[in-house]
């Protein structure tokens, strides 16, 4: 069934936008990722415009990270304040990368810097976590008890310290600040929600248990997507309410299926899984950097239009 | 007196020996939520007083051309091992769709002589006024947008796709592809004898939006607040019947 996109200006399959959303659905509900790194360039594979994919992305991954907040928050495993925290400096990051992203608009050469964000970002976030959590696998197999970690090291020695009480923390609210506004900054240069770098960022540097990362990380999702579609709906009209809920429909089931299959899935074996995709995304990024492209040429609106 | 002036021109025109009377299946072409390509047959027949002139047989183009735009082509180069954007050329003018049906291969019916004044062929209605100098190769700019808009269908050539009928009649069929723009679409269609033009003749077709996709552009143009909010509402409203749906479906 072809469906015709106002905004886009172009005609798709409305069956294989329910289908992309409810893949997409399943891995946010199970990672805690927005899964924008994801179906952005799936948009662009399938003729969407790129602005009208990053813009409209946006509108997706509030309705998949609702639907996932809410499976999560009747099984208590969003950590409100954590969020709260992470979210002031993710707002902030935010309007920030707006302004730094047209800055380097302004000097040319954006869409590169986009790629090599993606790649530099997704290999070196996957590369880590892969050999972290096989190294716990093999950990598990062979001692069979859970890894022993938490140190106290420079991040517990800062002022201003919180209780989290869900994560099971009392550390100084700096890091967190910090975490929330570089993920900001890159959500909004990378134009997606930012939850690939801030679920290892929050597992890694601030210590939170895995089962509460992902609830949380969808929680601030929420409202830096939420900004960013109000700034692309404002600016450059290019939110495609058509596309978005076709998308949606099949993303917040798929949300609802991946959380559950989430729960009954290990920790370590979770966050190979997400390092496996982060890999494999970084990959076919690269790739297309370094080998020939099948045409050279590209078409683009001209400027000052 | 203006009425007396186009008078004085029309009767220093030369007296047309054969002259086109047109018929369109569609005026106009609706965009709706299910639009799938439209289909638009142009036919026609000639008029003459006299009996037919000498000067080679009959032969007729149709072109059906989107409104223009200008486009920005980027080529890209390997620097320091990866591919990245160098340079980039605007083409001034550039049809967003262009359509050539002719009755026989074009350069049969058409002399290059005669495309250069009526600008009929895809080249000629393309308009790249000026590459920057330090662009090597310009014109590969605009092979390469040809290029790109004939593999997606916006660009098409069907040579020999009309049908002539005794020298009077004249049918031809373009589909129009899903991904349109909205605007007039300019319809030509000239008949020739020997490469050279006798008669031309140009009407449109209005191709819009309608329905519930003209209020969505609409709405996110004229209110992208309120747009933006809608959005927004059913993106959140969509993600807790989901949740709520399964908590049902659960127990």
């Amino acid at each position: 069934m072809q469906v015709y996109l106002p905004i886009a200006e172009v005609s798709v399959n409305a069956f294989l936008l329910l289908g992309l959303g409810g893949i997409v659905g399943i891995l946010s509900g199970m990672f805690g990722v927005g899964g924008g790194f994801l179906m952005t360039p799936l948009l662009f594979f399938i003729g969407i415009p790129p602005a009208v994919a990053v813009a409209t992305e946006a509108v997706q991954i509030v309705a998949s990270s609702f639907s996932g907040v809410l499976a999560h928050l009747r099984r208590k495993s969003v950590d409100l304040r954590m969020g709260t925290v992470l979210l002031i400096g993710g707002l902030v990051g935010a309007a920030l990368g707006v302004l730094l992203f047209n800055y380097l608009k302004s000097l040319g050469q954006v869409d590169l810097l986009v790629k090599l964000c993606y790649v530099v970002f997704l290999g070196v976030i996957g590369g880590l976590m892969f050999v972290e959590s096989w190294r716990a696998i093999r950990r598990s197999k062979v001692v069979g008890g859970p890894p022993l970690r938490k140190k106290h090291g420079w991040v517990h020695a800062l002022p201003f310290k919180l209780k989290f009480r869900v994560s099971g923390l009392y550390i100084s609210v700096i890091p967190p600040l910090i975490v929330g506004l570089l993920v900001g900054i890159l959500a909004a240069i990378m134009g997606v929600g930012g939850g690939f770098i801030m679920v290892p960022a929050m597992i890694y540097l601030l210590g939170m248990p895995t089962k509460v990362v992902i609830g949380t990380s969808l929680f601030q999702i929420i409202f830096v997507t939420a900004f960013t579609t109000m700034l692309h709906a404002t600016t450059n009209f290019t939110v495609d309410i058509v596309l978005a809920v076709l998308l949606l429909v099949g993303g917040v089931i798929g949300a609802q299926v991946g959380a559950r299959i989430g729960v009954k899935m290990k920790a370590e074996q979770l966050r190979i899984l997400l390092a496996i995709m982060v890999l494999v995304v970084c990959g076919k990024l690269a790739l297309d950097l370094l080998l020939v492209p099948s045409e050279l040429y590209s078409l683009g609106a001209a400027r000052g239009h | 007196m203006l009425r007396l002036l186009s008078l004085l021109v029309l009767l220093a025109l030369p007296v047309q020996g054969e002259e086109i009377v047109l018929g369109l299946s569609r005026d106009e072409v609706a965009i709706t939520a299910n639009f799938d390509g439209s289909d638009v047959m142009i036919f026609g027949a000639v008029k003459r007083e006299a009996p037919a002139p000498g000067g080679g047989p009959l032969e007729v183009i149709i072109t059906l051309a989107g409104p223009s735009e200008s486009v920005l082509v980027r080529r890209k180069e390997r620097r320091l091992g990866i591919w990245v954007n160098t340079d980039s050329v605007e083409v001034d003018v550039a049809p967003s769709f262009y359509a050539v049906a002719t009755s026989a291969p074009f350069r049969d019916v058409l002399t290059e002589v005669e495309d250069l004044r009526y600008g009929v062929s895809i080249p000629r209605v393309i308009r790249s006024v000026g590459a920057p100098a330090n662009v090597a190769n310009s014109e590969t700019f605009t092979e390469a947008l040809i290029r790109i808009r004939a593999a997606s269908g916006l660009y098409q050539i069907l040579d020999s796709q009309v049908d002539i009928e005794e020298e009077t009649l004249f049918r031809g069929q373009i589909a129009l592809p899903a991904a349109l723009t909205e605007g007039e679409y300019v319809a030509r269609i000239f008949i020739t004898r020997g490469g050279v033009v006798m008669d031309e003749y140009q009407t449109s077709i209005a191709v819009y939006k309608a329905g519930l996709e003209r209020w969505l552009f609409e709405m996110s143009r004229n209110q992208p607040f309120w747009y933006g909010l809608m959005s927004l509402a059913i993106a959140i409203s969509a993600g807790w019947l989901a949740s709520a749906a399964f908590r049902i479906f659960a127990r």
